[in-house]
């Protein structure tokens, strides 16, 4: 289990995270919603220790990764996949040297099982024959199914989502949101996104959570989320330009 | 007055600040070198690329450099009839002085340059802290290998190009300007020492050191997208350029 308490985050003065709560189940999907800028992407890397907090704590599994010295910390995150905005494949290998990349440095696997791993991986993303193309020859579908792969390799417990449907169009932004769902029923990992895509946040999540201000102010199950009241919230689900978050100066980071 | 304090503050706090980043990345990279494993494919990957890539742009430089040496050597020494000593002049330039130098600034112009354009741009498309995800250190993965290349690889390329200057004093002096190729060679062999040349070495060795350091800080802390991108490639070649100067002069005055 995941679980953030009371997390503290500023950069050059200005709070990201104030004092932020969130606790996140095990073997679900949870989306992050919040507006671009405030703070959701800075959340997401506190999960996996890149970024440290000011103050509070990370605990995943009941331990303070905040605390963790590299090693402990390498440790834990070999638990971990991520999937980057821009799915931050190497461009200097291969697609398959890029999915074969965690397993070639964290197993003693032989070069014919590795293989054997990328080509699953690949298949189970909906990709064939593409192992020896570049990332730069790919679409950016097809580099976020890649990254997808990659951050499968290790068959992690927990895997973060950094606004997985940005930047795509609405076709290859649906077939992205149903991998995600098929990916966790197929790994049944503990699955984080965030997002500011509504539709795509209600398709897949089994659990919401809005930040705002550097808080989490309303989370829940979809409907749950969906039925409160609070205006933020309603003004950012309905997409209305004014309201609260209008009269607020709005994190920019 | 306030201004112009303030302005030269601000500058010595960001000197300080940015030597010390410099610093720390040099040491987390030494820890990072001792531990296993060495990595030894993405070494010799640098080593090409830094050494065998630059190998003609070094031949060339030094040919030439060691040409045009002896040609201006010969119309100063020809004043006083010391043209026998052209050959050793150009040896001496090129061991203790213009191999090391010039070298290190070709390569620092082709292959820092690209250290910090490669490196920046892995950390503005989040590649860098992909490898942190993947519980992979990016100091030992991407600096390491750039810096043991650097430093074994300058030295390399600068025997290179003192010989290969060496033979362009050689064809200018004896095959233009008629000197006795005898005497050239002779006196050449007389005046020039072994430590010339390995203090040469020393000093390139160090050059390697800062060209690739500089090239993979500027690009490890690259902000800003393309256009910091941009900035850090610039960065890297006028910073380390201006370190190998400085640094030539201490490292010169400490040897001979």
């Amino acid at each position: 289990m995941i679980k953030l308490v009371d997390v503290h985050k500023s950069f050059n003065g200005q709070k990201v995270l104030d004092g932020l709560d969130l606790e996140i189940e095990t073997g679900k999907i949870t989306v992050i919603i919040g507006r671009s800028g405030g703070g959701k992407s800075v959340l997401l890397k506190h999960i996996i220790g890149l970024i440290r907090p000011d103050r509070g704590e990370v605990l995943v599994e009941g331990v303070d990764i905040t605390r963790l010295n590299d090693r402990r910390l390498n440790d834990i995150r070999k638990n971990f996949g991520m999937l980057f905005q821009d799915a931050a494949l190497f461009d200097s290998m291969t697609v398959g040297e890029n999915v074969a990349f965690p397993l070639n440095e964290h197993t003693r696997l032989k070069r014919r099982q590795i293989d054997e791993i990328v080509r699953q991986k690949l298949l189970q993303v909906g990709l064939r024959d593409v192992a020896h193309k570049m990332p730069s020859e790919l679409s950016g579908g097809m580099r976020k199914r890649v990254g997808l792969a990659r951050a499968m390799a290790l068959d992690p417990k927990v895997i973060l989502f950094d606004e997985p449907t940005t930047g795509l169009d609405p076709i290859t932004a649906d077939a992205i949101d149903r991998l995600i769902v098929d990916t966790q029923k197929h790994t049944k990992a503990t699955c984080v996104a965030i997002s500011h895509d509504i539709e795509s946040t209600f398709k897949i999540a089994d659990a919401v959570a809005m930040i705002y201000h550097g808080k989490i102010i309303v989370s829940g199950t979809p409907d749950a989320v969906k039925a409160s009241e609070v205006p933020a919230l309603q003004q950012f689900i309905q997409r209305k330009a004014e309201g609260p978050i209008m009269n607020h100066h709005v994190l920019d980071m | 007055m306030i201004k112009f304090i303030e302005t030269v503050g601000r500058g010595l706090i960001r000197f300080v600040e940015e030597f010390g980043l410099v610093m720390f990345l040099f040491l987390a990279a030494l820890v990072w070198m001792l531990r296993p494993p060495l990595r030894l494919r993405a070494v010799l990957k640098q080593m090409e690329f830094v050494g065998v890539d630059s190998l003609l742009v070094v031949i060339l430089t030094g040919t030439f450099t060691g040409g045009v040496l002896a040609f201006q050597a010969y119309h100063g020494f020809r004043l006083f009839s010391a043209e026998s000593l052209v050959g050793s002049t150009v040896a001496l330039s090129m061991t203790r002085e213009l191999g090391p130098v010039l070298t290190s600034l070709m390569v620092t112009g082709r292959a820092g340059s690209a250290m910090a354009a490669e490196l920046g741009t892995m950390r503005v498309t989040e590649q860098i802290d992909a490898l942190y995800t993947m519980a992979c250190n990016p100091i030992k993965y991407l600096v390491v290998p750039r810096i043991i290349a650097g430093v074994l690889m300058l030295p390399v390329l600068t025997i290179i190009a003192d010989f290969a200057g060496i033979i362009g004093g050689y064809l200018v002096g004896v095959g233009l300007l008629d000197i006795n190729s005898g005497i050239y060679v002779a006196k050449m062999i007389e005046i020039v020492e072994l430590d010339d040349i390995f203090n040469g070495l020393i000093k390139s060795a160090c050059f390697g050191l800062i060209l690739s350091l500089v090239g993979c800080y500027k690009g490890f802390y690259t902000s800003g997208g393309a256009e910091g991108v941009g900035k850090a490639t610039t960065q890297a070649v006028v910073v380390a350029s201006v370190s190998i100067f400085i640094s030539d002069y201490f490292l010169t005055a400490a040897m001979f």
